[in-house]
């Protein structure tokens, strides 16, 4: 699947890739216009599709609740309502959750690509006795639903809590770990081929130069597989930023604990409570927050962005 | 010499290895365990009853309705979306104006390639938390407001949306709606990996089959979608692992998460609704072993089909 992790923009940019002019058959001038005008019509209306809803949230989220109700469907509200972001912040807890969500990613993806690097290099490199035993079992991990592991995993980090706290449910050092596991898998099987392909000279000239194993891999090697660290970092932000389920299983917090928890957890229980208290306006800020600015860092870096998630399927 | 590579080998692999064993493997180990135990979670009473957890399974009618609403998913999320991200790849990439140069990309299209992957940066909990609000049964969701706005739907009889159980071609009309939203999501990342794949196809093949007359459809259909076909497999696969996760539209989307009525339960909101709230782990288990080996059957078959020649270019 060499073909699908060239970066997409690369040659698009040009324009004019696919097919020559048809001449003859379905082709010719007028056939192509209606064809031209029909595929505009088209990607107009997906276009649209996709980004209306986007904007009624964003808009929505600073109409006041009355204006919510009354004026469900316009796009432009009456005055800024920035208290809305507030009271999400303040009240719906979104900024600490927010704190936490940062919290936890920071560790919990630095410790995924130095772990998953450095596993997948050894695996990739180096030969063994039970190499390729542990590789497959990385790899298993990937194919079982994380839902057959819910019930004695958290069966298992409850228990752990009664002796080490900071390992036990609502915690974020759990957390990170929990991550990390569940993340080495694919961040593995990505590196590995990745490690494979690196020229085997540097490594040896390195040795020769007296450099020891662990030198090689920090100073060259690593440094190297540049390319194929940022298409996995963006993938495992984007994952892990995305989880739901695993917090949701292991973070509940027990009346007069600490909320430990992160911005997905966050925005469920918002949307279940706006329920009784009926805070539309409230809602609509939170989702906005959380939206933003996974948006706007996609639209500044939407090439590396694109070419790294695809990168991942396509391997 | 050799001992220092065993070493560093051991030291890097520790870390790695110990946590994946103690936060993956161990607790997959542990299910396939409990399975077969009636254990009930909150209590120390577990008594091992052999394979009674999967034969009672069998004859759980819920399981079984379960089963088939996530069989509907896997065929029609890879279907849909599929299908839809091809059809933009290739307007995007052919629909343009003819001119000396041959056939161009429509214009514009760097503007659409960024915007069909919104949905792809977001998080499934926003694009729940987003559609619940769109969808909502009354004059405030965004469709049946416009709906009502244009006089297409009474103000007394919305659409209800996720909170439909009635069948729609014999499949409950909510397990429908959450389709069109896993679809929408889906489908601006897959046009861009096909998009990516119709341009590393060279230009000559196109060429030979234009000098024989084919127009663009039928080029389309004979040269670009064969030749995509590793692409679309992956894609086919990676889809199915996707129906399996529909788990957060049904647990923020739907009455009681699973309803209305069961209409829209599926084999992970019935595996957690068994473990937390009737507390019965033993049983959730051997749901959770079945799934597993449903899912690693579904993946080796859909590979096997898959599998063909690779045209090299």
């Amino acid at each position: 699947m060499s073909t699908v992790t060239r970066p997409p923009g690369e040659r698009s940019r040009a324009a004019a890739p696919g097919p020559a002019t048809p001449r003859g058959g379905g082709g010719g001038g007028l056939g192509g216009r209606i064809f031209n005008g029909f595929s505009h019509l088209f990607l107009v209306v997906w276009a649209v599709m996709v980004i209306y809803p986007l904007l009624w949230v964003v808009m929505s989220a600073f109409k006041s609740d009355a204006e919510v109700i009354r004026q469900p469907l316009s796009l432009i509200p009456e005055k800024l309502n920035w208290d809305n972001f507030s009271r999400a912040w303040v009240d719906g807890h979104l900024g600490s959750f927010f704190g936490n969500t940062l919290l936890v990613l920071v560790g919990s993806v630095g410790l995924t690509m130095l772990l998953g690097s450095m596993a997948a290099y050894v695996l990739a490199r180096y030969e063994f006795p039970g190499n390729r035993a542990i590789y497959y079992l990385f790899l298993s991990g990937l194919t079982l639903p994380i839902y057959l592991a819910a019930v004695p995993l958290f069966k298992g980090v409850y228990n752990m809590g009664v002796v080490f706290p900071l390992l036990g449910p609502n915690s974020h050092l759990m957390l990170i770990l929990v991550y990390v596991a569940w993340s080495l898998s694919f961040t593995v099987f990505f590196m590995h081929s990745f490690f494979r392909t690196l020229p085997n000279a540097v490594a040896e000239a390195a040795l020769v130069d007296g450099a020891s194993h662990s030198r090689l891999f920090f100073s060259v090697m690593l440094p190297m597989a540049r390319p194929g660290l940022i298409s996995i970092g963006i993938f495992n932000v984007l994952g892990q930023w995305n989880q739901w389920y695993l917090p949701t299983l292991l973070m509940q917090s027990v009346s007069g604990e600490p909320k430990n928890q992160v911005i997905a957890q966050g925005l469920i229980e918002l949307s279940v409570n706006q329920g009784y208290r009926s805070d539309w306006s409230g809602l609509f800020a939170g989702v906005t927050m959380a939206m933003l600015p996974v948006l706007v860092v996609y639209i500044a870096f939407q090439r590396q962005v694109q070419s790294g998630l695809t990168a991942g399927v396509g391997k | 010499m050799r001992h220092g590579v065993a070493r560093f080998v051991s030291g890097f692999l520790f870390l790695p290895v110990a946590l994946y064993l103690l936060y993956v493997v161990w607790p997959f180990a542990q299910a396939a365990g409990y399975s077969l135990t009636n254990w009930g979670g909150y209590s120390d009473r577990q008594e091992f009853v052999g394979l009674d957890n999967y034969v009672r399974l069998f004859s759980d009618e819920l399981i079984r309705k379960a089963f088939w609403h996530n069989v509907f998913f896997l065929v029609t999320v890879p279907l849909f979306t599929i299908a839809l991200a091809l059809f933009l790849a290739f307007l995007l990439n052919v629909g343009g104006r003819e001119d000396r140069a041959g056939v161009r990309g429509v214009f514009g299209s760097g503007f659409y390639r960024v915007v069909f992957f919104f949905p792809q940066v977001l998080s499934l909990v926003v694009i729940a938390v987003m559609w619940q609000q769109i969808y909502r049964g009354d004059g405030q969701g965004l469709i049946n407001g416009l709906l009502m706005r244009i006089g297409l739907v009474d103000e007394e009889n919305p659409v209800a949306f996720t909170a439909d159980p009635e069948p729609f071609l014999g499949v409950p009309a909510v397990l429908w709606w959450l389709l069109f939203i896993a679809v929408w999501s889906g489908a601006g990342f897959y046009m861009v990996l096909f998009s990516a794949a119709m341009q590393s196809i060279p230009k000559d093949i196109y060429e030979a089959a234009l000098l024989d007359g084919a127009g663009r459809v039928h080029t389309f259909f004979k040269i670009t979608l064969p030749l995509l076909r590793d692409t679309v497999s992956v894609a086919w696969v990676y889809l199915g692992f996707i129906a399996l996760d529909m788990y957060a539209l049904v647990f923020v989307m739907t009455p009681s998460q699973g309803g209305p009525d069961h209409a829209s339960e599926i084999f992970a909101s019935v595996l957690n609704f068994t473990a937390f709230q009737k507390g019965q782990f033993g049983y959730a288990c051997a749901m959770g072993v079945a799934l597993a080996i449903f899912t690693i059957l579904l993946a080796a078959l859909q590979l096997r089909i898959t599998r063909r020649e690779r045209i090299e270019y």
